[in-house]
């Protein structure tokens, strides 16, 4: 159980990184409390994998440091970190029994016999694999040998973290939910810390308490997924997370308002410090957008049905904005105004929230 | 429904591989067996002997001598080159400018000739002049491949093994390589020893290709004839006069193609049998998975 810190960090592949780019993580300063359960969240490519290989020793990071309880772990080796990891391919030792899978950490580690077997059967108990602790591991489902990976972790009493990189790539889209929500019920049974990489926003949002999110290498929001949801903190944040994404348009500002093709619109965030020279945006989930008497004049382009409710693709020049209304609402066929919900609407200067 | 559709056309189509077979494999090895029942003295003219042959060869104590330094000679060179190719692969790295070096290295005995390679061991270790010969003797060893049977097995078995271990190294190296990196750092975060991984990750993912490494150099010593005949043609005496040796001797030397024919047959059936035996033992217990 620790508290894992996470340093002025800064991380790249290559021996002389130069410029900005050659840069795989960009300092970050992160903090994960014991006991939490953790998503990161990003886009292929976006440093995730590295990170979660720096928390475990697989990778040293370039710069900074990876404190453990505040003490520095940077140049401690993996095994001596107390990290569990699970794997995007299940890896599971194909010649053992399921036993032995689970086994193999303890009996590494010189745990005694009798201990080893009180631990693997409460373990086994559960993930529901008692009943196959016999069998030869190589012929489990994927779901099945990911529980094993798992396992491994969970049978040592000195874990500090289990990490998940993308779990689920593997497994069969039904018995998805079935493994996350075990692993939710796991995380409230055991109190562990657990990070959980993901691009699918689903799963980093059903799972985790805390969703860091990630792109092209730093780390541009930390929050629970209605923070994430409500209050983007950077317009990367606001299109990928939600199904449309949010709404980014070009403006300008004047007097604390977003100026939108000449429409004034209020917005949540007025900014207190000049941001000339800056790229200005006004970002809107589609949620917060309705169709209004006034506002800003659009052509309605598409309108698809998603059941509970109807996604209106409009156009104002050649920004697309979507806007979600109610399965019953009459969508005007032409002369149609859209207002922008006050709370929610943000000005966002080169892509972070301003302020 | 019409279970059976039935296209004498189809049989056009498998003639090709029915007609290369047969010149290839089926005719030549029914000449040999034609041979094996019975008896000629030239002139085309030929005796039915039965299995008179076949109980010859089998109760020659010649044929048993050939088959035993046989059996001994492959024995050893697969004790040697196995966990020799195995113990190379896992030394050659595994990413960076240098495996397509190693590789290079490793693939270029295996490119040589077999009788070029009989030839270079030939002078390579003779005594009098050869280097390994002359380095040998330097240091006070007595050693002359052509008059000690120890030494002419020596060189036999070292010559085999340099030749030859490259095939099992570029083997394991393949199933080396195909081993995702998550398993090394499932291993490396599960506390095992470098032993363990060796035995838990990289010899059962090594299996299949060792397997097959084991059969290809089993069927290949069993048969080895160049090599041997272009170092020391079976010499001195008889004491590396392996089975294809033997076989040549009495079939080209002596001339007897009854006694050769049959001697073959069995030769093929104990090759046939060893080779059913390695991979039922090797792949055994991997229908479960």
């Amino acid at each position: 159980m620790a508290r894992i810190t996470l340093q002025g960090l800064r991380h790249s592949y290559l021996a002389n990184p130069q410029s900005e780019q050659d840069w795989a993580l960009k300092r970050l300063d992160i903090e994960w409390e014991d006991g939490g359960a953790y998503a990161l969240l990003g886009p292929s490519g976006c440093g995730k994998t590295s990170l979660l290989n720096i928390i475990s020793g697989l990778v040293r990071p370039t710069e900074g440091q990876v404190l453990f309880d505040g003490i520095d772990l940077t140049d401690v080796p993996t095994d001596r970190r107390h990290i569990a990891q699970v794997f995007q391919f299940p890896v599971v030792y194909d010649t053992m029994s399921v036993y032995d899978n689970l086994a193999f950490p303890l009996r590494n580690r010189g745990v005694p016999a009798p201990e080893v077997d009180a631990t693997v059967r409460a373990i086994a108990r559960m993930l529901d694999l008692e009943d196959m602790l016999r069998a030869r591991a190589a012929g489990l489902t994927a779901d099945g040998k990911q529980k094993i990976s798992l396992g491994r972790g969970l049978v040592r009493a000195d874990v500090n973290a289990i990490m998940f990189d993308e779990p689920l790539t593997v497994i069969d889209p039904h018995l998805k939910w079935q493994l996350r929500s075990k692993l939710k019920e796991l995380h409230q049974r055991i109190a562990r810390t657990m990070i959980y990489v993901t691009h699918d926003q689903t799963e980093a949002l059903t799972f985790a308490d805390k969703v860091v999110v990630m792109h092209e290498g730093t780390v541009v929001q930390i929050g629970t997924p209605i923070e994430l949801f409500e209050r983007p903190r950077h317009t990367f944040v606001g299109h990928f997370i939600g199904s449309p994404g949010m709404n980014v348009l070009p403006c300008t500002v004047d007097g604390g308002k977003a100026i939108l093709d000449g429409q004034r619109v209020t917005v949540q965030n007025p900014p207190t410090t000049a941001l000339d020279g800056k790229r200005i945006e006004l970002g809107v989930r589609p949620e917060f957008i309705g169709f209004a008497s006034d506002g800003l004049p659009v052509t309605v382009v598409k309108v698809s049905d998603a059941g509970r409710y109807r996604i209106v693709e409009t156009r104002h020049g050649t920004d697309r904005i979507n806007l979600l209304v109610d399965p019953d609402a009459v969508v005007p066929s032409d002369g149609a105004r859209l207002r922008f919900d006050p709370a929610y609407a943000r000005l966002y200067a080169d892509g972070w929230l301003a302020e | 429904m019409d279970a059976k559709t039935d296209n004498p056309r189809g049989w056009l189509y498998v003639l090709p591989v029915v007609v290369l077979v047969a010149f290839n494999a089926v005719i030549p090895l029914m000449a040999v067996v034609n041979y094996s029942v019975q008896e000629t003295f030239g002139n085309n003219v030929f005796f039915f002997e039965g299995v008179k042959w076949f109980e010859q060869v089998l109760h020659s104590e010649r044929f048993h001598a050939s088959l035993l330094r046989q059996l001994a000679f492959t024995g050893i060179i697969l004790a040697i080159e196995v966990p020799l190719g195995v113990a190379i692969a896992l030394a050659m790295p595994r990413r960076g400018p240098w495996v397509s070096v190693c590789l290079v290295l490793m693939a270029l005995p295996l490119l040589i000739p077999w009788n070029v390679v009989g030839a270079m061991w030939n002078i390579f270790a003779l005594p009098d002049i050869g280097m390994l010969g002359r380095m040998l003797n330097g240091l006070g060893l007595s050693y002359n491949y052509t008059q000690q049977p120890i030494a002419a097995w020596a060189t036999l078995i070292a010559m085999d093994v340099w030749h030859w271990t490259s095939l099992v190294v570029l083997l394991a190296y393949a199933g080396l390589s195909s081993i995702p990196d998550a398993y090394y750092q499932a291993a490396k975060i599960d506390g095992a020893s470098s032993w363990a991984v060796f035995r838990y990750i990289q010899l059962p993912k090594m299996k299949r290709v060792l397997t097959i490494a084991v059969l290809l150099r089993f069927m290949d010593s069993f048969n080895i004839y160049t090599e041997p005949f272009v170092l020391t043609g079976g010499g001195p005496g008889n004491s590396t006069t392996l089975l294809s040796i033997d076989l040549v001797k009495i079939a080209l030397g002596q001339f007897d193609l009854g006694p050769a024919a049959a001697m073959s047959i069995i030769y093929f059936l104990i090759i046939l049998a060893l080779s059913w035996i390695f991979y039922t033992v090797m792949t055994r217990g991997e229908g479960q998975s």
